[in-house]
């Protein structure tokens, strides 16, 4: 089958869904309205509230939620086949995460534009505002410890891309001063910076590097990860604008550019699709489809860090409520499209089936790499570039991706301790520097206790991060709709996918429980149980709220 | 015509900036904000005579203000440092 019709069939549903069904929820079902106020205006300081263009917005949105995971969870979930990947990150996109992320901004601009957290604690009740922080911190840990492990898994089987991944700091940097300095204007250095960019990538494959495979007893892959972790502590302690806002700015624009020639690849070279629809011989050892399907693809379809984005920083910022449909609904189409990007790459970027069943040799297997290489022969293939060029390409934007989410994420988890040093009366760890060392040490110990001395413990956990990552998309799911039982709307649009939500991570968390107690492995064992209480509890939680608002008379809004 | 162009490119350039500065309007918009306060605080403590308890650590930062303090006194049209103490040029 030819990738131009998985391309289209994709895309167009994709656009049939924001044109039609998100029409019909931002109309019908959220009742967005032009005229109401949004906390952007209300608000408005120059610092938090300002309110912002809705296509500058909805970049910002977008290239903040996309991170790694909606290239690798799709890379991964191939494994059953083209088929279920496929239809469920179109659907996924269309009935899910789009209503999903619009709902998180409608409701967190209803409520002067607060942070889904405070929300579920007003909405919900306390207890779930509770389970709600411990979810984050493990969401965020988890984040970081696979991050370091695919990075470093990247730059082992793509020695080329070391140079462009680490030169693409040294680009933010000198771009940073730059436009701090507003010594040139912004759209100079920005074509400068992404040729400076491409020309690495150029250069990467003709410089490889390559790290010994043991330094003081340490494996490649160790000490890519702790140089890694060194990094990401430095950078979230610089002042943001030195390093992290021109860093993400280049990666924002490099997706851009990333993904027109890829897409651009799969229309002039027609690639086949040689993966089984349906894999029925999957390699011993894979689990079932079902639930598996539902947790592996996270950001490809829904995602509860897209929520955490939306009513973070997104909705602050909205300038009309109606904006909410373009940025939220809009922004889940273009996570939907990278993700339908690693589909296309994962499965019509091999020669045969043979070679393609070469790479999928064990669940897990492929992710990434099965990306880069897929898509890099697609880019050779269409645009004629040189195989290396295009891998190290792929690699510098999967990397560059997984590498601002790692900083960010880190920085993340650092208020986090520094807000548990404010509660508890610790001062010394409402410092910067403890509050950094402590989330660094904290994702080192997942890293490497959980993975042995080379540290891939980050991708073991790796269907504990899609379980964790769901509730949190569940809790959202949640709020939205206590909001529209308490207005008289019709729920079921979020009630449906929060209940298959819920459904699905359960039954994961619950198989992944048996595996681990098979496996003995105690540490894995000891986080599921954790995942699953939460999800319990959250279970728990949404039947009472939801009774409660079902009992009580609709406001008329 | 080439009117037109300019102000496409110009709003252009616009949005762009717009699209640097959106996810991190607020952390830089805070941090200017402290470095103020803390400005504010320093000046006041001094005026009130209240010795300033940052002076000594402020030591540190003279190689770094040297440029800024130096661009300060020739824009207020003296050549020379003002302050005997401090000579940077």
């Amino acid at each position: 089958m030819s990738a131009i019709v998985l391309l289209l069939l994709g895309l167009g549903g994709m656009a049939a869904g924001y044109l039609f069904y998100s029409r019909f929820i931002a109309n019908r079902i959220f009742k967005l309205d032009p005229d109401f106020r949004t906390p952007a205006h209300e608000f408005e300081d120059g610092v938090d509230f300002v309110p912002t263009n809705r296509y500058v917005l909805w970049g910002h949105h977008f290239t903040s939620v996309a991170g790694a995971a909606p290239i690798v969870g799709p890379a991964i979930a191939v494994i059953w086949g083209w088929l279920p990947a496929f239809i469920w990150v179109v659907l996924g996109t269309i009935f899910f995460a789009g209503v999903h992320d619009s709902g998180a901004l409608w409701a967190s601009v209803r409520n002067r534009a607060k942070s889904v957290g405070a929300l579920t604690g007003e909405v919900v009740g306390h207890r779930a505002r509770t389970i709600f922080m411990i979810v984050i911190f493990l969401v965020l840990l988890m984040v970081n410890a696979v991050f370091g492990v695919v990075i470093a898994k990247l730059l082992i089987n793509n020695p080329g891309a070391v140079v462009p991944v680490w030169g693409a700091i040294a680009v933010a940097l000198v771009i940073g001063q730059l436009i701090y300095r507003r010594v040139i204007g912004l759209g100079i250095v920005s074509i400068a910076g992404v040729i400076a960019l491409y020309s690495l990538i150029y250069i990467g494959p003709q410089v490889p590097v390559a790290l010994p495979d043991q330094v003081m007893g340490l494996s490649a892959s160790a000490s890519w990860i702790l140089l890694l972790f060194a990094y990401a502590a430095i950078a979230s302690l610089l002042p943001v604008w030195m390093l992290l806002q021109p860093r993400d700015y280049i990666n924002g624009l490099q997706l851009f550019v990333g993904l027109i020639l890829l897409y651009g690849a799969v229309l002039i070279g027609n690639p086949m699709v040689v993966a089984p629809m349906i894999n029925v011989d999957v390699p011993p050892g894979t689990p079932s489809l079902l639930p598996l399907l539902f947790v592996t693809i996270a950001c490809g379809a829904i995602s509860g860090f897209h929520g955490l984005v939306a009513s973070g920083t997104s909705s602050k910022q909205l300038d009309k409520e109606t904006d909410a449909r373009f940025v939220g609904y809009f922004g889940a189409i273009g996570e939907g499209s990278l993700a339908l990007a690693a589909i296309i790459a994962a499965t019509a970027g091999f020669a045969t089936l043979a070679d393609w069943q070469a790479v999928y040799t064990a669940f897990g297997k492929g992710s990434l790499t099965a990306f880069v290489d897929g898509g890099a022969a697609i880019l050779a293939g269409g645009l004629g570039m040189e195989v290396g060029v295009a891998a190290t390409l792929l690699t510098v934007m999967a990397a560059l991706f997984a590498g601002t989410t790692m900083d960010t994420g880190l920085r993340l988890q650092r208020y986090i301790f520094q807000e548990w040093g404010d509660i508890y009366q610790q001062k010394w760890l409402t410092r910067p520097l403890p509050a950094t060392l402590l989330s660094v040490i904290s994702c080192l110990l997942l890293a490497f206790g959980a993975g042995g001395a080379d540290g891939s413990g980050g991708l073991l956990i790796w269907p504990l991060f899609g379980t964790t990552n769901q509730l949190l998309a569940g809790l959202t799911l949640l709020v939205i709709t206590i909001m529209l039982v308490r207005r008289g709307r019709p729920a079921i649009y979020t009630l449906g996918p929060l209940a298959f939500l819920l459904i699905m991570t359960l039954m994961a968390l619950l198989l992944q429980l048996k595996s681990f107690y098979d496996k003995q492995d105690w540490f894995l064992l000891g986080l599921d149980i954790v995942v699953l209480v939460a999800a319990l509890l959250v279970t728990l939680e949404c039947a009472a709220a939801l009774k409660k608002a079902f009992a009580e008379p609709a406001e008329q809004t | 015509m080439a009117g037109r162009i300019i102000g496409a490119l110009r709003r252009l350039n616009e949005l762009g900036t717009q699209y640097y500065n959106a996810p991190y309007r607020a952390a830089i918009a805070r941090a200017k904000r402290d470095e103020e306060d803390l400005f504010m605080l320093l000046v006041f403590s001094e005026m009130m005579g209240i010795p300033n308890p940052a002076a000594w650590s402020t030591l540190e930062l003279q190689p770094l203000l040297m440029d800024r303090f130096h661009d300060w006194h020739t824009r207020m049209g003296m050549e020379r440092s003002p302050l005997d103490h401090f000579r940077c040029c």
